[in-house]
């Protein structure tokens, strides 16, 4: 049985259907990596896992539970953690009020602390007291990262982390996900940064449209076939 | 002389109104919510009180204590049932709603209590004062405007030093984002609301005892305790209370030079901060 796993997802924004039919299933101590275009679906998909988006109950479930149509608070208690798009963190909030924020829902006994969490990212514990828009982008990721472990998910869900990043930024902040994985959770990335994807993920899905258009390990897909699963169109043509 | 002592009672004054602005300020604070009924919420809690005491007989500091949970309650309901319901990206619900609650709780009270004054009984208290100097001080001002610092700085505990004040802060920041910590923010906003009636029934407790008051009275204690919030600076609670001694000098000089003038100043001193402070003095809210 898979951690959680995705069928025949439909997802709305209104009348606007965003996504058709997604299927995605991710394991214990995987990392899956969505890669897409803008608009492909993918914001949309990781919405919907998180309860920000509402769907048919029975369209995603975890640990073989329905869970498709919780809303947001009940799907974090289940212990599914999102780092949203542009990290999204509380302005009103220190860095490490941001942090603490992550554990407001504390569930059981806490694998991360803030101990654990400045460890991970040595620099927040030197800006622990300042406004979390003090920082830079790059230490804002790691705070949104450092929030979600706090509440101790076993799902991640990473949305365009790399997102107006400098590459080396980017690079550090992907290397610790060893770490984060061997505190128990696995893990779902939304990247645009294909590279950078396909070397984190043990399963690569692409979408296009608001669709799965391949899936597959890394290994077993040519860069020809990611290429036209992305845009439509081959490398050649 | 005279002018020293207008001032402290201004002062004073201005506990009062920072009362009475606290919950309002509180609840716009974090949720954006104007709630035009708070002064009329204020004006129940000064019948719960005056209830409390003429059944039981007893003190009205100890008939607040018993009233406490039943507004929290109150607050929690009416948040919880009805102006969560009001709260999106439209600010017209909110306003007309809770102007209709206005008019039902004045109407309300009028068919329970008629339309006669009425007094919360303090005793002795009520006309006690102790000599400053040459000065004579109110032990009632003194006390309201002790009350309101004490309930501003344990608001300020609440939302700066607790958990809970962090999922208020938070929730006030970013709904959505909050609701991905596990925070429900149709939970958070009504705790909210009743921790805004336990201020509101403090402050029907010196409502009750310094002034006569009716069901019809609600509506202009709001006038003040929205002039307070605003030329405070939004969200800001110590600026609520600067506000409300702002217009509370104001109103008493002007009532020093003219009795007439004594609202008229109160108005006039909060255009002019308005004037030169458009976002108020002290703002804590960026919009």
């Amino acid at each position: 049985m898979s951690l959680l796993s995705i069928q025949s997802l439909d997802a709305f924004y209104g009348d606007f259907q965003a996504l058709f039919a997604v299927n995605v299933a991710l394991n214990h101590g995987e990392t899956v990596a969505i890669i897409g275009a803008n608009g492909a679906g993918k914001t949309t998909l990781l919405r919907s896992i998180a309860g920000v988006l509402k769907n048919a109950h029975g369209s995603i479930s975890h640990n073989g539970e329905a869970i498709g149509a919780l809303s947001a608070d009940a799907v974090l208690a289940r212990g599914i953690a999102m780092v949203p798009e542009g990290r999204k963190l509380f302005s009103s909030l220190t860095v490490e009020e941001n942090l603490l924020i992550g554990a407001y829902a504390q569930r059981s006994e806490p694998e991360w602390t803030l101990e654990k969490i400045y460890d991970l990212f040595p620099v927040l514990a030197e800006k622990r007291h300042d406004a979390s828009t003090m920082l830079s982008g790059g230490q804002q990721q790691m705070v949104a990262i450092g929030r979600a472990l706090m509440s101790n998910p076993d799902v991640l869900l990473c949305d365009e982390i790399s997102l107006g990043l400098a590459p080396v930024i980017v690079k550090k902040i992907y290397s610790e996900f060893p770490k984060i994985k061997s505190a128990g959770a696995s893990v779902i990335v939304v990247e645009q940064d294909i590279t950078q994807a396909v070397t984190v993920a043990d399963t690569v899905y692409c979408m296009m449209e608001g669709g799965v258009t391949l899936s597959g390990k890394p290994s077993d897909l040519t860069k020809d076939q990611i290429h036209r699963a992305y845009f439509g169109v081959g490398v050649d043509e | 002389m005279i002018w020293l002592e207008t001032l402290i009672q201004g002062i004073l004054l201005g506990g009062l109104y920072a009362l009475f602005a606290a919950g309002l300020s509180l609840v716009f604070g974090i949720m954006r919510l104007v709630n035009l009924a708070h002064g009329d919420l204020i004006v129940v809690g000064a019948y719960m009180i005056l209830i409390i005491v003429s059944i039981l007989g007893i003190n009205p500091f100890v008939a607040t204590f018993i009233a406490a949970p039943g507004m929290f309650a109150l607050g929690w309901l009416l948040q919880r049932f009805v102006l969560n319901r009001t709260l999106g990206d439209d600010i017209l619900p909110p306003l007309l709603v809770t102007f209709g609650l206005s008019i039902a709780l004045q109407n309300a009270l009028l068919e329970g209590f008629s339309a006669d004054s009425q007094r919360i009984n303090a005793g002795a208290l009520e006309t006690a004062s102790i000599p400053v100097g040459s000065l004579s001080i109110g032990i009632m001002p003194l006390l309201t405007f002790a009350t309101a610092i004490l309930v501003i700085f344990g608001l300020n505990q609440i939302i700066f030093r607790t958990a809970l004040g962090r999922a208020f802060r938070a929730t006030s920041d970013d709904p959505i984002t909050a609701s991905l910590m596990g925070i429900r923010p149709s939970s958070v906003f009504a705790i909210v609301t009743g921790l805004a009636m336990l201020v509101a029934i403090i402050a029907a407790l010196y409502l009750g005892m310094r002034a006569s008051f009716d069901p019809s009275i609600g509506p202009v204690r709001l006038i003040y305790a929205f002039e307070a919030v605003i030329i405070g600076g939004l969200g800001s609670l110590w600026g609520t209370l600067l506000g409300g001694i702002i217009i509370g000098v104001a109103q008493t000089f002007g009532a020093a030079i003219n009795p007439e003038w004594q609202i008229l100043a109160g108005h006039l001193a909060f255009l002019a901060v308005l004037l030169l402070r458009p976002r108020g003095l002290l703002p804590r809210a960026v919009d």
